[in-house]
């Protein structure tokens, strides 16, 4: 290898994405930035499954496959998310979190 | 006919059970049809009675081996229960007996009941009534008994009701029908108890195992008990005390419903049934005396309320109580004969003391006091001289039948005195005095009612000859059916007994104590309300003894302490119990229910709608189970099932 790098940089900053984007989606209004945040958790994932398939088995690529799936399951999800969100503003006007409480109490 | 009537024997109580199916579903509309099918009926089912009675009394094999008819009615594996027919002089005696006596009162009702609305179901009840008592009488198995034993409860409580415009008369039913149930229960458990024990209710099948009760597991104590429970029915069937407190307000039925019950029907059935049963109660000392003791008391304690009644049924009511409790007594000493005998006999004169009160009540449109009555001999001869026929026999003046059957059951009493003095001449004496007390009564009320200066008020007339011609037949069975039992020639005890015949001397020392009684009690009646035309004399002693008067007139509160513990114990533990129910059972039910409420309604604050809260939960409880992974092995480890 010898690249210098160390793993614990990968795991930094894939914790750093993470929280992040927790941050991100447990406060932001819009959903639309919500959904963005929930993509930087699953990048933050991605990271770490390349990363430690790097480091710990480079014979196999199974990490890489790992991140593929995800990639196009989130990308799925996205898809039906946006729909959502889409249709909730064709029905409220609006995109605000906070006005999405119809199955309040 | 006789081979017929041995083997279709069972058509005796069919008939008149058709006969009210008939009536009830085709006839009800034409109420002169339904008392034809009704007498038609019940006459044919006199005359294959008497030709069963004449097949079983020229055979006397009969005598020791009953002729049972049966045939499968259902069971399981090491149950089985039949229906059938038995056939001995008993059973025998009883069927000729009541089709007999319910033929002459379905004659008398055409007179009596004419012209009431309710006329065609009046005989249709009749007839089921003669039928479901038949039915008893003919059983040869302790269910089918039992069976038969309810429908005549039910006819009773259909009888006494009959007039159901009348609160009375429904109140009077409901009482007949709860107060003998209480009676019925016991029986029931302790039919039950013989189910499982012996494992048979057939009736000569239990005669046989009886005896042998230790082979069964029995104990002696527990065959006493299973002998008191079945003796409970009786007592409520045959108004002994203390379950005798509907058989006077029973008078609220029809006149003829009364003589029916109080002579043929009803009230036997409990001394029929502890006959039947006699090789139970033979094996149990203990319960023979409880019986005799029942019997003795309720005969003594009836008698001495019947005399200051003044209602003409309510004295032969209590009359009906007292002589069935010599029918007890007589078990109790352990002398079917004795009481099978005065059952016969007292079916007579009591029918035709009720039939007579009928044939009064119809002509002094229903007035009952007998102090509003005198000199009703003259105006209604044929009612006034049968009565006294049927006052003579069961004050027990010879040769009138009810001398004859007294004397037996007082001769088997002092005979069992002499075995068990103590209690044995107690019971000797009870009954004797209840015997001057019966002559005493029934002619206090004769006197009064017959006798003496006639009241203007009353414009009395003697009854049709549908009604008098029943009275005429009466009075003659009444006269001589006890004949045929006398000491010299006691044809009675040869075939109508349990156990060895004790051929004993005719005792000429109780027979002239008992007429002297007899006589006495007459004299008395005879002296206070016949030759004191006044009635100063009784008056006197009324108010001169004007607590037992009163005790006495007022049935000695038995009623009201019924009513007593009614409401106050009864009702009261009821209350208790309803509290019971509403605060702790359904207080459990309810809390329960508020409990998942009150969580319901916390928890439900935590539902916001908001997508964003949810997931911070979600992320929460990721973290903490990420924690409790990664520092609580052990706990971990319990929590989620053993995986690490």
């Amino acid at each position: 290898m010898g690249t210098g790098l160390n793993p614990s940089y990968f795991v930094a900053l894939s914790a750093a994405l993470f929280v992040i984007g927790i941050y991100g989606a447990l406060s932001k209004k819009n959903a639309i930035a919500v959904l963005i945040s929930i993509e930087l958790m699953l990048t933050a994932v991605n990271i770490n499954l390349v990363a430690f398939n790097k480091f710990l088995t480079p014979e196999t690529f199974i990490g890489q496959i790992f991140a593929i799936f995800v990639i196009t399951v989130a990308a799925a999800e996205v898809g039906l998310g946006l729909a959502i969100v889409i249709a909730i503003y064709r029905l409220r006007g609006s995109v605000d979190l906070d006005d999405f409480d119809l199955m309040k109490w | 006919m006789v081979e017929f009537a041995l083997s279709h024997a069972w058509l005796v109580p069919l008939l008149p059970a058709l006969a009210f199916t008939i009536i009830v579903f085709l006839t009800r509309p034409w109420p002169k049809l339904s008392s034809l099918v009704s007498i038609v009926a019940m006459l044919s089912s006199f005359v294959i009675a008497t030709a069963v009675a004449l097949g079983v009394f020229s055979n006397p094999q009969f005598i020791e081996k009953p002729l049972v008819y049966s045939l499968r009615w259902f069971g399981m594996e090491g149950f089985n229960v039949n229906v059938g027919v038995i056939l001995d002089p008993t059973s025998t005696m009883m069927l000729f007996m009541v089709s007999l006596v319910a033929s002459l009162i379905q004659i008398y009702s055409t007179g009596y009941m004419a012209g009431d609305p309710q006329y065609s179901v009046f005989f249709s009840y009749l007839s089921l009534f003669a039928a479901s008592m038949l039915g008893l009488v003919i059983s040869s198995n302790l269910l089918q008994m039992f069976i038969m034993w309810e429908l005549v409860g039910l006819c009773s409580f259909l009888l006494i009701g009959f007039y159901t415009f009348k609160i009375s008369a429904r109140e009077a039913a409901k009482k007949a029908f709860i107060t003998t149930r209480i009676g019925d229960f016991g029986l029931l458990l302790g039919l039950l108890f013989l189910q499982i024990k012996f494992g048979t209710l057939n009736l000569v099948e239990l005669a046989e195992r009886v005896p042998h009760f230790a082979n069964y597991g029995v104990s002696l104590g527990l065959l006493t008990l299973i002998a008191i429970l079945v003796f409970i029915g009786p007592i409520g069937k045959s108004g002994q005390f203390p379950l005798h407190v509907w058989l006077p307000d029973a008078m609220e039925g029809p006149t003829p419903v009364s003589a029916l019950i109080h002579a043929a029907t009803m009230v036997v059935a409990g001394v029929y049934l502890v006959g039947r049963t006699l090789f139970l109660f033979k094996e149990v000392p203990g319960a023979m005396e409880v019986v005799a003791f029942i019997g003795a008391f309720t005969a003594l304690f009836a008698a001495t309320i019947a005399i200051t009644q003044r209602e003409i049924k309510r004295i032969l009511a209590y009359s009906t109580v007292s002589q069935l409790g010599y029918m007890m007594l007589a078990l109790g000493v352990g002398s079917l004969s004795a009481s099978m005998f005065h059952l016969w006999t007292h079916a007579f004169f009591k029918a035709l003391m009720f039939l007579g009160a009928g044939s009064v009540l119809h002509a002094l449109h229903d007035k009952a006091d007998v102090w509003k009555m005198g000199g009703l001999i003259k105006k209604m001869p044929i009612t006034g001289w049968t009565f006294v026929i049927g006052g003579l026999a069961i004050a027990g003046i010879p040769p009138f039948s009810g001398f004859w059957s007294k004397d037996e059951i007082l001769s088997v009493t002092y005979q069992y005195a002499q075995h068990n003095p103590g209690l044995g001449y107690l019971l000797f004496f009870m009954a004797t005095f209840t015997a001057f007390l019966t002559a005493f009564y029934i002619w206090r009320m004769i006197f009064l009612a017959f006798f003496g200066p006639e009241k203007e008020e009353n414009h009395p007339h003697e009854s049709p000859t549908n009604m008098t011609i029943p009275l005429l037949v009466l009075a003659v069975l009444a006269a001589f059916g006890g004949l045929i039992g006398t000491p010299w020639a006691n044809l009675w005890g040869e075939w109508i007994h349990f156990g060895p015949v004790h051929h004993g001397e005719p005792a000429l020392g109780l027979m002239g104590v008992s007429v002297v009684l007899a006589l006495a009690g007459i004299g008395l009646a005879y002296r206070l309300y016949y030759q004191d035309t006044e009635k100063q004399t009784a008056r006197s002693l009324a108010e001169k003894y004007n607590s037992l008067y009163k005790l006495s007139y007022n049935k000695f509160y038995v009623d009201e302490l019924y009513q007593w513990f009614t409401r106050t114990v009864v009702d009261g533990s009821a209350k208790l119990i309803y509290l019971f129910d509403i605060k702790v059972v359904d207080g459990v039910v309810n809390g329960l229910a508020n409990i998942t409420k009150f969580f319901g309604i916390g928890f439900r604050y935590t539902e916001t709608g908001k997508l964003q809260t949810y997931a911070l939960v979600f992320f929460m409880a990721v973290v903490v189970i990420a924690v409790v992974m990664a520092f609580g092995a052990p706990i971990s480890a319990g929590v989620l099932g053993g995986v690490k």
